[in-house]
């Protein structure tokens, strides 16, 4: 784990807003000089702090009008590998994230769609038949926001 | 609108968002110029948002990752208003999404440990105003997280 003092903070809220910003402008920005900030981003990167990158692109202007959560409980556990369930799961191209967690359900998947007969397809025909799939709950996307976090 | 072209670019461009525009045009067969009027137009169209680095917040000491679904008390005016005006303002929430479905809300928290967890639970999360229910997912591991649209 490594600790970050007020600059590295201020350096990572640049980043997450935009990645794409030179060393020399962000250094302007933090009264830093270039070779000063590279280094400062390859320690975060080096650290594993930053772990890489996202594109932002507006899903809904490429026809993907929905995002739907899904809550996705396995039908017999301990009969099926997990492994099993996350490669199937995972190899499905409409499904965007897939996280194990704990608690109501044994996974939760973000998954795109055209619009809602598209995704009642996903979910038929892709997901009610995966290996080991019980009880689905789907919750409809309507506004997401991301927040800098404790930076 | 787009073409065929447009959507290479952007499926190699997803994959890989840290791609110089040289390099994507090298992927995709054109030359630099034709890439980056492509890139332009992209853009323009807000069809590319921009790009944003992604932190890992283990490497900083936050280990635990929890999802709070949270159903508010709907005979309450503006419940939905004045809930996310206050977690915006909790520093451990990175995450706030809104649904249509069996629950109202989901928020994404980060915490030390399980102690720390505690603390937010009680002192930041438990006094949001409105809240009707609350049920939590613990966050065990991420299996896919890339967040690709299926172009």
């Amino acid at each position: 784990m490594i600790a970050l003092d007020d600059i590295d903070r201020a350096l990572l809220r640049a980043l997450v807003r935009d990645a794409a910003q030179s060393a020399s402008a962000l250094g302007r920005d933090l009264g830093l000089s270039q070779p000063a900030t590279w280094r400062r981003i390859k320690r975060l990167e080096a650290g594993g702090v930053i772990t890489g990158r996202r594109l932002r692109l507006n899903a809904e202007a490429l026809g993907f009008g929905v995002t739907v959560f899904l809550g996705i409980k396995l039908a017999t556990r301990g009969r099926v590998s997990l492994e099993d369930f996350e490669r199937a799961v995972s190899a499905i191209p409409e499904v965007q994230t897939v996280e194990h967690v704990l608690g109501l359900f044994d996974y939760r998947l973000r998954v795109v769609a055209r619009d809602l007969p598209d995704f009642e397809r996903v979910l038929r025909r892709r997901i009610m038949t995966l290996p080991g799939a019980g009880e689905v709950e789907a919750n409809v996307l309507l506004s997401e926001e991301r927040l800098p976090g404790p930076l | 609108m787009l073409d065929d072209l447009d959507r290479r670019i952007l499926r190699y461009w997803q994959a890989e968002p840290s791609l110089a525009p040289g390099e994507l045009a090298e992927r995709c067969n054109i030359t630099a110029g034709k890439a980056a009027r492509r890139i332009a137009r992209l853009q323009d169209l807000g069809i590319v948002q921009g790009s944003g680095v992604v932190i890992d917040w283990a490497a900083l000491g936050y280990a635990l990752e929890v999802s709070l679904r949270v159903t508010l008390d709907k005979t309450q005016a503006n419940a939905f208003d004045t809930f996310m005006a206050e977690a915006r303002l909790v520093p451990e929430v990175i995450e706030i999404q809104t649904f249509l479905g069996r629950v109202d809300l989901r928020l994404s928290i980060i915490a030390r440990d399980m102690g720390h967890y505690q603390q937010i639970y009680r002192s930041r999360i438990l006094t949001l105003p409105h809240i009707a229910e609350i049920e939590a997912l613990m966050h065990v591991a991420r299996i896919k997280t890339q967040e690709g649209l299926p172009l």
